[in-house]
């Protein structure tokens, strides 16, 4: 059913479709809208399901962990501060297999503290384990919900997913949302059957202290599992077309006018709805240029990447977050799907933009189209103003 | 050590350690149907080196201070299942966990009104990491971290208050009891399952390596901490102090002659004295005297 509806009111209403026996969160902006409402769904018995109010986001997280230890499909929702105030849960969740589903409503990192969107925090935790997929909008942001969970309950899986969608862009967003109908999600997501829980019919220990003798074995089969997963996402989103009458193909990228390019830009989340449109008029002009849109970000789809780009001439990444000190998050990606490969682009030059909330306009990608020339630039800082540098820096 | 099904014996604690033998006093008294979530800490390393585990009940350890944010987490699920009044749930954890990086997810634990045991396994130190001062650590005691030296006599600071904080949050029942005296922790374990809500229990667990006294010494030296009111076992009810096991107390230099960690204070009577101080404050605070 279509409707006119707030990006956070949206993901709200479809975790409530999928029926989470815990939900635990701690208020953060631009995150807060989602539990709100799912608080609010929970107080009008609409939602069957125990919302624990913590003191913090390290206990948001423990909670979930240790619902979804005792067998129960849960939620938790947070932002920046909030994620790494997390952090070292996340970490946990994953090593432990434990199916947790997280949508990060991506915001700046502080200092100088920010609330506005950018990409720093999710990026920072993609060695975590976690499965990470961007939206470009809502109604993906919606529909990535569905497909996270039947990915993290996946038997081949059991692995955490994070949902993420830019703060405020999208959260905060109105737009047209097919909402995906109960009977169908009771279709495409059945209930939760836990392969290991705790249950005192039925004693187990879990999160043993595991010495150098088997530690990394542990790590190896995340690893195993993430690397077979860019097949099972490919399953899981032909399903969910079938069932819902999307066309989201693998769910690892989105290639947008890529065929004959010879510039194509690189980008995650909803800016590429800008890039699109900077595309759409290029093209109109008879420019070659394209979009490479990265969809999941956590396995990393290099093959896909490859074959997108391997006869593009000139790539630029566009990158809303930083690396401080070294090559641009995403930008590292794309050159390591090309290295020691005979087929690639002449050029890959890395782009940051948007950082804390600066609006990455129409200008600001042809800009990085005029940017993309034969010499290679990294981490070039598009939008910047000199005249701030100047004043906070005096040069 | 005998064998129990709930809590085997075969783990890879230290010879006489108190925590150890606390830790099958409270799951025994605790029961079968119980779900147990451990910090990260000395009880944790010794009981579940994989591929073994000592844990006869269904247990998990996530991280060092979130056993009780954990444990909320697993209460609230059994409460969706509807499995909640069947089962019992303990958090569990050492003084460093409890008292120092766990107190903020304790005391949401606690006011949010879970039905939970929280279990503090108070060895005064964080023993895991190699004997280091923690918040709980009696004053002058000799730790690497609160070394004693010219300028010194150890740890510069009393015990912190833990029981008194939980009891604060008005919750039904806080304890304290001492491995020393085995039975009335099984009491108070039990009397803690017999109470809906949040509970806490901090139990004086001796540790041999860390006290510095001879395997064979668990018990005695605990039960002389509480003979001498430097370790007072009382209860409180919603906030209200209910009860305390009285003693004739002994003079504090008995307990702390049996102890390497505080072997620098012998020939201190100055410092010595303080400590007997906190002791007859204890006494005085909680009535522990015996009436003869
Ligand atoms: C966040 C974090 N900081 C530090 C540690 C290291 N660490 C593990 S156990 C421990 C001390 C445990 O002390 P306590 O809780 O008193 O338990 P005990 O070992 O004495 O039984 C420390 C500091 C850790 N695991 N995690
Ligand atoms: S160090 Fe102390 S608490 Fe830890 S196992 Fe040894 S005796 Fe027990």
């Amino acid at each position: 059913m279509k409707e006119f509806i707030e990006g956070s009111h949206a993901i709200a209403e479809i975790i409530k479709a999928t029926k989470p026996g815990v939900i635990s969160a701690y208020p953060i902006t631009p995150q807060t809208h989602i539990v709100e409402d799912l608080a609010q769904m929970v107080a009008n018995k609409e939602l069957d399901s125990q919302f624990v109010n913590v003191e913090s986001e390290h206990s948001a997280a423990s909670v979930v962990l240790g619902g979804s230890a005792t067998g129960v499909r849960v939620y938790t929702a947070t932002s920046s501060q909030g994620l790494f105030y997390m952090q070292e849960v996340v970490f946990n969740i994953a090593g432990m297999r434990l199916p947790v589903v997280m949508t990060c409503a991506n915001r700046a990192i502080s200092a100088p503290i920010n609330i506005w969107n950018d990409q720093q925090d999710s990026i920072s935790l993609r060695d975590s384990g976690w499965f990470q997929i961007y939206a470009e909008d809502n109604q993906e942001a919606v529909d990535f919900h569905l497909i996270a969970y039947r990915l993290a309950e996946d038997k081949r899986v059991m692995l955490p997913v994070m949902v993420c969608m830019d703060g405020f862009i999208l959260t905060h967003g109105m737009e047209t949302v097919d909402m995906p109908q109960q009977d169908k999600v009771n279709k495409f997501l059945p209930a939760y059957k836990p392969l290991y829980k705790l249950d005192t019919a039925n004693p187990v220990s879990m999160g043993l202290l595991a010495d150098p003798d088997y530690y990394m074995e542990a790590r190896f089969a995340i690893q195993e599992t993430m690397r077979e997963s860019i097949g099972y996402l490919s399953e899981i989103s032909g399903e969910f077309n079938a069932v819902f009458g999307r066309d989201y193909k693998d769910l690892l990228v989105e290639e947008y006018q890529t065929k004959d390019a010879e510039k194509v830009i690189v980008a995650m989340g909803s800016v590429c709805g800008t890039i699109k449109e900077v595309v759409d008029e290029q093209r109109a002009k008879g420019k070659k240029v394209g979009l490479l849109r990265i969809i999941t970000y956590r396995p990393f789809p290099y093959a896909r990447v490859y074959e997108a780009l391997k006869d593009v001439a000139k790539v630029a990444v566009l990158d809303k977050a930083v690396s401080l000190g070294a090559y641009a998050p995403i930008a590292v990606e794309i050159k390591a799907a090309f290295y020691g490969k005979k087929k690639g682009p002449k050029v890959v030059s890395s782009f940051v933009a948007g950082l804390g909330g600066r609006d990455i306009t129409l200008e600001s990608v042809h800009e990085v189209f005029r940017r993309l020339n034969a010499k290679e630039v990294n981490s070039d800082f598009i939008d910047l103003k000199p005249e701030l540098l100047k004043e906070e820096y005096g040069e | 050590m005998e064998n129990s099904p709930l809590f085997r014996s075969g783990h890879t604690a230290c010879a006489g350690c108190g925590q150890a033998i606390a830790a099958r006093l409270v799951i025994e008294a605790a029961g079968a149907n119980t779900i147990v979530v451990n910090n990260t800490g000395c009880l944790e390393v010794f009981t579940t080196k994989y591929p073994d585990t000592a844990w006869g009940v269904p247990w998990i350890h996530s991280l060092f201070e979130n056993s009780a944010a954990v444990a909320s987490g697993v209460e609230a699920a059994l409460i969706y299942l509807g499995k909640k009044n069947a089962t019992n749930v303990i958090a569990q954890g050492g003084d460093g966990s409890t008292g120092d990086i766990g107190l903020q997810a304790l005391s949401g634990m606690l006011e949010r009104g879970h039905d939970i045991l929280y279990v503090c396994y108070d060895n005064e130190a964080y023993m895991n990491t190699g004997v280091q001062r923690s918040g709980l650590t009696p004053f002058n005691t000799n730790t690497t971290t609160s070394p004693a030296g010219a300028q010194s006599s150890g740890n510069i600071r009393p015990k912190k208050p833990v029981p008194e904080i939980c009891a604060a949050h008005g919750i039904p029942y806080v304890a304290c009891a001492s491995v020393g005296f085995p039975q009335d922790l099984s009491r108070k374990v039990k009397k803690a399952f017999s109470i809906k809500g949040p509970k806490y229990i901090q139990i004086h667990a001796s540790c041999p390596l860390g006290w510095r006294h001879e395997a064979n010494q668990m018990l005695p030296v605990a039960k002389l901490a509480v003979e001498t009111g430097l370790y007072p076992l009382f209860e409180y009810e919603f906030g209200v102090l209910a009860g305390r096991k009285q003693i004739t107390p002994k003079p504090v230099e008995e307990y702390l002659k049996t102890q390497g960690r505080f072997k620098h204070l012998l020939n201190n009577p100055e410092e010595v004295k303080k400590i007997q101080e906190i002791a007859d404050n204890n006494i005085k605070k909680y009535n522990l005297k015996l009436e003869s």
